[in-house]
């Protein structure tokens, strides 16, 4: 008993009195597996710490959530569950927070070489470059702005990408840090999902301050205020985000931002694809206005799509590297496949609808399902967005339910939305505030059905 | 085509220009009695009724009563009445029929769902005052609807509200399990979860019907 409870670091007893209870104590039990020296040196550092700084009435008492994320993160957290329910699965939030973490890494590659890509794309395509740092650091280190080099669009990417980075993990984490310590709770690995999001769903060109203002916004307004992780109703990265986008609509919608070059409506457009369809291209032929033509004459692809090279938030164009993120999620049953399926159906029906239907006004009716999915936020939204455990239905049959409501919200924001066709995001959010009403729904249903099945 | 306009009203105020969300109308009940969802869904289903009974009932009075020249109907006097104008009469004459509508739902209430009745308490009479209601009928007086366009309005507001509060009502089912600060349990939070649900309805804002 006492061996297990030496594995691990300080956790915080929910039960007991706050720091009261110690992992490692002096009583000199070995652990149930042996460490390593190295190991030993880390734990015996850690204790060292505690006993120092962090323990109750010693001088850093009041930073202990500080001491215990960096213990948590090191080594398994000793608590055990106490009381009548059974922990099943080994598996701990940090744990889980970190495998979605690492499902979004090639998000994060695709963020900083379709960055550099598509801005050397259109200075290729004739827009100049931005007369920014970035450019002039680039240029310093004697690279060119050419889109065959791949290391030259990831490092030209990664100015643009790793400063957002860190102003997010900087500022979030800041409020993060400080609510843990007055309101002494944990600090969770939760937050580093949030602000591996974040950064995602932004364009490259956003102001560092406005990053700093959102992150604050998603984590204090969206999660702290409810007692933080776990306690939310809303997904702090998308609270972020819709803070912003209706805050400063200038610098995250509309054609300028996408791409980090001069990009201008008569010059090389930086409009997205899905701007595009909404906007639509008169087939010379038949006088129509399409919105499948309009994508058909972009010059991007369906596979550039597919693999991520159009103009869109820096980390959410790929539908290939999603697909991956979704298979991790889905084998380590972290994201539910529930929720993914609802909202590929969702969005299947609601589009081959608005195809039916058709409109002479609104060129997007025509866009098929096809490209639907692989443009704008569809595929990182459904994945990462759609799945987020906390703020999605938590009965079964709900997250079907949850999802098939985003699918079918998420294309009529697109499509009848004129103002919005970047609206995955929103519906999302919009879903997040009906999970709560279908679980309690769904809850109610099977509480009448088993009454009914024991009354027999 | 007609069709295809009231689809148009019903749309624009349940998600678009919902009353709750939107306009912060009727926040007093919508603040007070969310806190159960089976309460919610109660009230949410009177202020359907009272909204999609009173705004076509209010619409009658303001075209046939109210609005200048509207006396003219008026069998031998008609010509020399259609010169008034009474319109200056409206606040009063529209709360003095919600308030007779809302008599109507309570006694019905009373009689034939009474643990509603209880549960709702004194906030169904006050539905009476909800500004949400009033609202909805200076709406439809200021965009001039017709008959069959106001009962369509009248319903698609109620469901408009009525959604805000269901919704309202779980989440604030769910915060039983937060950790909400000292200083903002109860209201306070409340007012903030409206805000944050303002924003998601956001997402319609920019449709044009």
């Amino acid at each position: 008993m006492n061996g297990k409870a030496n594995r691990g670091g300080h956790g915080l007893q929910k039960q007991g009195l706050y720091q009261a209870k110690r992992g490692t104590s002096g009583d000199g039990t070995v652990p149930a597996f042996a460490l390593s020296e190295k190991m030993k040196f880390l734990r015996e550092l850690q204790d060292k710490q505690y006993e120092l700084f962090f323990k109750k009435g010693k001088p850093l008492e009041k930073f202990f959530p500080l001491y215990e994320a960096n213990d948590t993160f090191l080594y398994t957290p000793g608590d055990v569950t106490k009381g009548a329910s059974h922990v099943r699965d080994g598996l701990d939030l940090k744990r889980m927070m970190m495998t979605v973490v690492s499902a979004l890494g090639l998000c994060m590659l695709m963020a900083m070489y379709n960055t550099g890509y598509q801005a050397f794309l259109a200075i290729e395509g004739g827009a100049a470059p931005l007369d920014s740092w970035q450019s002039s650091l680039y240029l310093t280190m004697g690279w060119e702005f050419s889109t065959s080099s791949i290391i030259g669009c990831l490092l030209y990417g990664a100015f643009f990408y790793i400063p957002i980075y860190a102003v997010t993990l900087v500022a979030g984490g800041l409020f993060e840090a400080l609510f843990a310590i007055v309101r002494r709770h944990e600090i969770n690995e939760g937050f580093l999902v949030t602000s591996a999001l974040f950064p995602l769903i932004l364009a490259p060109t956003i102001p560092l301050w406005q990053v700093a203002l959102g992150i604050s916004f998603g984590v204090v307004v969206a999660k702290e205020m409810f007692g933080g992780v776990g306690m939310n109703f809303l997904n702090p990265a998308l609270s972020a985000r819709a803070f912003l986008f209706f805050a400063y609509p200038v610098q995250i919608s509309g054609d300028k931002v996408w791409i980090a070059a001069q990009t201008s409506p008569d010059g090389y457009s930086g409009a997205t694809l899905l701007a595009l369809a909404a906007h639509g291209l008169e087939i010379v032929e038949t006088g129509l206005t399409s919105g499948i033509y309009a994508l058909q004459q972009s010059g991007f692809t369906w596979w550039d799509a597919f693999l991520g090279r159009i103009p869109g938030s820096m980390g959410e164009t790929s539908t290939l590297f999603c697909l991956v993120g979704a298979a991790v999620l889905i084998v380590t049953r972290i994201g539910s496949w529930r929720t993914m399926a609802g909202c590929v159906v969702g969005s299947f029906v609601m589009i081959l609808t608005l195809n039916a239907v058709g409109s002479d006004t609104n060129p997007i009716f025509d866009v098929p399902f096809y490209w639907h999915w692989v443009l704008g936020g569809f595929a990182f939204g459904t994945v990462f967005m759609a799945t987020d455990p906390v703020t999605s239905a938590f009965t079964e049959t709900g997250k079907l339910i949850y999802g098939f409501c985003i699918g079918v919200l998420g294309i009529l924001i697109r499509v009848i939305n004129p103002a919005y066709p970047e609206g995955w995001m929103l519906a999302i959010l919009f879903m997040n505030m009906f999970a709560p009403l279908i679980d309690h729904f769904m809850i109610q249903a099977n509480i009448r059905r088993r009454a009914a099945r024991y009354a027999a | 085509m007609q069709m295809q306009e009231y689809i148009n009203i019903f749309i624009k105020a349940v998600f678009i220009e919902n009353m709750a969300l939107a306009f912060f109308l009727g926040m007093c009940t919508f603040m007070a009695c969310s806190k159960k969802v089976e309460t919610a869904i109660g009230l949410g289903l009177a202020v359907i009724f009272v909204l999609g009974f009173t705004v076509p009932l209010n619409n009658l009075v303001y075209n046939g009563l109210l609005k200048e020249g509207a006396l003219a109907w008026v069998p031998l006097l008609g010509p020399s009445l259609a010169g008034y104008d009474l319109s200056f009469l409206g606040f009063i004459v529209y709360i003095g029929t919600i308030a007779a509508t809302v008599q109507l739902l309570e006694m019905l209430l009373d009689r034939f769902v009474p643990k509603l009745y209880v549960a709702l308490g004194v906030f169904l009479p006050l539905i009476t005052v909800n500004c949400a209601i009033l609202g909805a009928v200076l709406f439809m007086v200021e965009r001039d609807y017709s008959f069959t366009e106001s009962v369509v309005f009248g319903l698609g507001n109620g469901v408009g509200w009525a959604l805000a509060i269901v919704a309202l009502a779980a989440i604030r089912e769910k915060l039983a399990y937060s950790n909400i600060p000292d200083g903002l349990r109860g209201l306070g939070i409340t007012f903030i979860v409206t805000g944050l649900m303002a924003i998601g309805f956001l997402a319609f804002s920019g449709i044009q019907l």
